[in-house]
C-alpha cells in the first residue's frame, strides 16, 4: 500500500516536473507545478507530516501559484521564444548538472546503512506536537517571519506600483 | 515499508530538474518557477530526515521555508512585473545588463 503510494505520487511529481521543464507556455509549466507540489503533500503525508501537508497545498499550490498565474496572466505572458540559449550553460551547466546529480545519488546511497524506514503511520507529528514547539521554543523566530512577511507585502507593492510623476 | 533514501533520491532527481530547468528555459516566469521547484525538493528532504531521526523541528524548518518562499515569490513577482514595465519583455536574453 505505501509502495504503491510512495511509487505513483513520485511518478507523477516526476512527471510534472519533467513537463515543466518541456512546456513552451507559462501557464502549463505553472499547471505542472500545482501538479508537483500536490503530489508532494501526499508524500508529506506518508512521512505522517499532516501539517505540512496541508500547509504544502494551501500555501504553495494554493496562494504562491495563485499568485504566478496572476502575474502571467496579468503580463499576457505567450509561448516563449525559442533562442539559442548561453553557451556556457550547454558547455558547462548540463555536465555539472549531471555529475552533481551523481554524487548527491551516490552519497545517499553509500549511506543508506545509517538511514531508517519510513513505516506509515510510526511516527506522526500531529499538529498539536508541532505547534507546541513553535509556540514556545520557537515563537521569537515566527514573529520574525510574520515581520518579514509584512516587509515582503509592503515591498511588493511599492515594487509593483506605477510611478507617477 | 520503504527505505528513506529512495524519498531523499526523489528530492535530488527533483532539485536537478529544477536546477535544469533555471538554465534552459527562457522566460523570466519559468525560470523563477525552477526556484519554486528545487525549494520544493529541499523541502522534500527536510520532511524525510525530520521522520527519520523524529525531529518536529525539521518539520519547522520547512515551516520557515514555506513562509520564507512566499515572501519571495511576492518581492520576485513584483520585480517581474517592474521589469515587464520598462523592458516590455520577460526574455532573459534580453535582460542582461548585468551579464559580463
Amino acid at each position: 500500500m505505501h509502495l504503491a503510494l510512495f511509487l505513483i505520487f513520485a511518478a507523477v511529481a516526476l512527471a510534472g516536473a519533467a513537463n515543466l521543464l518541456l512546456q513552451k507556455h507559462p501557464i502549463n509549466a505553472a499547471l505542472s507545478l500545482i501538479v508537483v507540489m500536490s503530489s508532494l503533500a501526499v508524500l508529506y503525508l506518508l512521512l505522517g507530516a499532516e501539517f505540512l501537508a496541508i500547509a504544502q497545498i494551501i500555501v504553495y499550490a494554493g496562494a504562491i501559484m495563485v499568485l504566478f498565474t496572476f502575474v502571467i496572466m496579468l503580463l499576457n505572458e505567450g509561448v516563449e521564444e525559442k533562442t539559442h540559449g548561453s553557451r556556457v550553460a550547454k558547455l558547462l551547466g548540463f555536465p555539472a548538472v549531471t555529475v552533481f546529480l551523481a554524487l548527491i545519488a551516490s552519497i545517499i546511497l553509500s549511506s543508506e546503512t545509517h538511514l531508517g524506514k519510513v513505516i506509515i503511520g510510526e511516527s506522526i507529528t500531529t499538529t498539536q506536537d508541532l505547534s507546541a514547539v513553535l509556540f514556545r521554543d520557537l515563537l521569537l523566530p515566527f514573529e520574525i517571519t510574520s515581520v518579514l512577511i509584512l516587509i515582503a507585502i509592503l515591498g511588493a507593492v511599492a515594487l509593483a506600483r506605477k510611478d507617477e510623476q | 515499508m520503504i527505505p528513506s533514501s529512495w524519498y531523499l533520491i526523489l528530492s535530488a532527481v527533483l532539485f536537478t530538474m529544477g536546477v535544469a530547468g533555471f538554465l534552459i528555459k527562457r522566460s523570466l516566469i519559468t525560470v523563477f518557477m525552477s526556484i519554486e521547484l528545487m525549494l520544493n525538493a529541499v523541502n522534500l528532504s527536510f520532511v524525510t530526515f525530520a521522520h527519520d531521526w523524529h525531529a518536529v523541528k525539521g518539520q519547522i524548518f520547512v515551516f520557515f521555508v514555506m513562509m520564507v518562499a512566499a515572501a519571495e515569490a511576492a518581492v520576485g513577482l513584483a520585480i517581474i512585473i517592474a521589469i515587464f514595465r520598462t523592458r516590455q519583455t520577460l526574455n532573459v536574453d534580453q535582460i542582461d545588463l548585468m551579464k559580463f
